[in-house]
């Protein structure tokens, strides 16, 4: 007797609503003990540790929907990470695998504080310099993707492992920034450098509750939409991706595609930077993104690199980060609850699809299997 | 000896001590990534390595008992990543970046109780007669038992790469798993059992931060090192000799720099810490021909899933 895997070769009416609800459900199972079993950690009885753990839960999904700070937290914090994915989607589609957006997000945001406190400080006007520093950004990001670029189309170089060693030497440089030639001199010691002027900030609506950079990634998304169905360069790296072999037959170049795309998508990863330093941070300091580059490849696979499905879930994953960082204030949760919880989800939501298209049986030795 | 002597002399030491976490997962990713798994979640298998060590040893005081803890954390983070990449055939860099996100944020959640704790530790022991060897001495034989028994690890694991039957089945595996297919090998049964026990060493890497390097637990204690052992694993092509040059080098480096502001050279810490990531750039640039990366043995179907139904 064997354990077999086998095809399905139909899968059943309703499994586009119960897989993925199955999942969801599996995931957050095991989400709960994972915590209940922290609390069990902080020497509470098992009761407690329990209902806490639902609570926090409870708490964490319902932040983007329980009160409009809590919406509005959401959409500040979906806007880095939609960016970010959204680039990451475009170099995915062809299968160059940019997971450098940590880095070139640092990149950005550097390149937009260079640009408001060091190029033009000058600049009073803030639709001149906006749109200036959202241009900073895109170069920042589109430079640090321009190695992997090159090396991808010239040398064949794989790109993950160059993009990967990438974001630390751009955490280590943004580290020697703040701490040496760009450190505030009135800011006490701390890492970190003086403020963007008031022209550099975004303006913001709700009551100061949400910065006007959040259409970006609206924008982005359509944009991307379109050109993905409209363009040549949609149809192009449609082909790339779907059957790299078949575009080498239509004459058109694999690498160039791909390192195109790895370009793009680094120049919308910095974006997200220069637009996280104009509209939250207004100002450079170490540990700005707290992982917005990771947490986004997360986001760009569980949208399937849609980028409407990619607002979505960034908007939740978002909710998740404000819900957590509330729970951490109040109820002494670590941070480091979102990416559980995200890992989780991933698995299980990748898992459960990949299952459904199995049914496992046992198999007797010698019988042949049989698809059906 | 000179002061400089002195200086050498201890930089050596030291790099041979902070290599051995990064020996550790180095070779146990080359196990997985011989049969042709991609791993990038070396920094999460990690970090359960060091925990789960950790707690071990706070709670029994039995470092052997600790030890095989951590292996077994990192084993069971490691079947996950066998189960999602060899048996689902789901996207191998996606699962391992989940894998290093599920490791340091489960730790985070479960280590918030041991933080601020000790526990019982490997402590340095001088070995007889092999210890009072002027130099040599100093360099080699002052470490606690865990670096002997990652140094000792790669003579085996040469060995068993290269040498034996199951290592040249792994190796055909990694290669050319049709081909190996056919030969009779199940490419999915060694893919999975060596997702697993590389998972397990990589595992131990985490557990010397925890246990003999410090004796202590802290969120994200591994800092990066795990990133660093993926760029080492290419660096050395996967060979476990040139991943101890490496590990060694790439601890020198580390320690070098602590060594050098101890001694009031000024030199900048950002670009010491840069310079691995750097020289791993490098020699990506430097061995990316086709020629060279046959040279390099990078196993050609790395990150490939496989399925015995489909061709490619």
């Amino acid at each position: 007797m064997k354990l077999q895997l086998e095809k399905r070769l139909r899968l059943p009416r309703f499994a586009w609503f119960t897989v993925p609800l199955y999942s969801l459900a599996f995931a957050f199972g095991v989400m709960f003990f994972v915590l209940a079993f922290f609390y069990l950690g902080q020497e509470q009885a098992a009761g407690t540790a329990f209902s806490r753990s639902g609570f926090a839960l409870v708490s964490l999904l319902s932040t983007p929907f329980s009160s409009w700070f809590g919406f509005f937290g959401s959409l500040t914090h979906m806007v880095p990470l939609a960016l970010v994915a959204l680039g990451l989607s475009v170099a995915y589609r062809v299968k160059a695998w940019n997971i450098g957006g940590e880095g070139q997000m640092y990149l950005g945001a550097m390149a937009a504080t260079w640009g408001a406190l060091f190029l033009f400080p000058g600049v009073s006007r803030p639709w001149v310099m906006l749109p200036l520093l959202c241009a900073m950004g895109l170069a920042g990001g589109a430079f640090w993707a321009l190695l992997p670029a090159l090396m991808k189309a010239f040398l064949r170089t794989d790109e993950i492992v160059v993009t990967l060693m990438l974001n630390y030497v751009a955490l280590f440089w943004a580290d020697f920034l703040v701490n040496g030639p760009w450190k505030n001199p009135a800011g006490f010691g701390f890492p970190g450098t003086a403020s963007f002027g008031v022209s550099a900030r975004f303006p913001t609506v709700f009551g100061g509750q949400l910065h006007t950079g959040f259409f970006l990634p609206l924008l982005v998304a359509v944009l991307l939409l379109l050109l993905q169905q409209k363009s040549a360069w949609g149809f192009r790296s449609r082909i790339v991706g779907d059957n790299p072999l078949a575009a080498r037959y239509a004459g058109i170049s694999v690498r160039r595609t791909g390192a195109m795309a790895l370009l793009a998508s680094g120049a919308l990863s910095g974006l997200a930077g220069a637009v996280q330093m104009m509209g939250v941070q207004h100002s450079f300091q170490q540990g700005f993104s707290s992982g917005y580059g990771y947490t986004a490849i997360i986001v760009a696979w569980l949208a399937r690199l849609n980028p409407l499905g990619i607002l979505l879930v960034s908007f939740l994953f978002g909710g998740m980060q404000m819900g957590n960082s509330s729970l951490q204030m109040f109820h002494g949760v670590p941070s480091a609850l979102t990416p559980t919880l995200q890992a989780l989800l991933l698995f299980s939501l990748l898992g459960g699809e990949s299952l459904s298209r199995f049914r496992i049986r046992w198999k007797k030795p010698g019988e042949v299997a049989d698809h059906g | 000896m000179g002061e400089t002597g002195v200086f050498l002399v201890s930089v050596l030491g030291a790099a041979i001590q902070s290599g051995t976490p990064l020996l550790f997962a180095v070779l146990g990713t080359i196990l997985v990534e011989r049969s042709g798994v991609m791993n990038l979640g070396l920094e999460g298998l990690m970090l359960v390595g060091a925990l789960a060590g950790f707690a071990a040893a706070s709670v029994t005081s039995n470092l052997l008992l600790a030890i095989l803890f951590a292996m077994m954390a990192g084993a069971l983070l490691g079947l996950l990543h066998a189960l999602f990449c060899v048996v689902l055939r789901i996207n191998q860099v996606v699962s391992g970046l989940a894998i290093t996100l599920l490791g340091s944020g489960i730790t985070g959640l479960w280590g918030t109780r041991f933080a601020g704790t000790t526990a019982a530790r490997f402590v340095p022991v001088k070995l007889p007669l092999l210890g009072d060897i002027p130099v040599l001495g100093q360099i080699f034989f002052g470490h606690d038992v865990l670096v002997y028994v990652a140094l000792g690890l790669v003579p085996l694991l040469w060995f068993f790469l290269y040498r034996t039957r199951f290592g040249m089945n792994l190796r055909a595996v990694g290669e050319e798993p049709r081909a190996a297919d056919s030969r009779g090998i199940d490419v999915y049964r060694v893919r999975f059992l060596y997702t697993i026990g590389g998972s397990a060493i990589t595992a131990l890497g985490g557990a010397y931060l925890s246990l003999a390097a410090n004796s202590l637990w802290m969120d994200n204690l591994t800092a990066g090192r795990g990133w660093i052992a993926i760029a080492l694993a290419l660096f050395a092509g996967w060979d476990p000799v040139k991943a101890l040059l490496g590990a060694t080098l790439f601890g020198g480096i580390s320690a070098l720099g602590f060594h050098l502001q101890a001694f009031g050279v000024p030199v900048s810490p950002y670009l010491l810490k840069m310079l691995p990531y750097l020289l791993t750039i490098g020699v990506l640039a430097l061995t990316s021909s086709e020629r060279s990366r046959r040279k390099l043995g990078t196993p050609s179907s790395l990150g490939i899933p496989y399925s015995r139904e489909e061709r490619m």
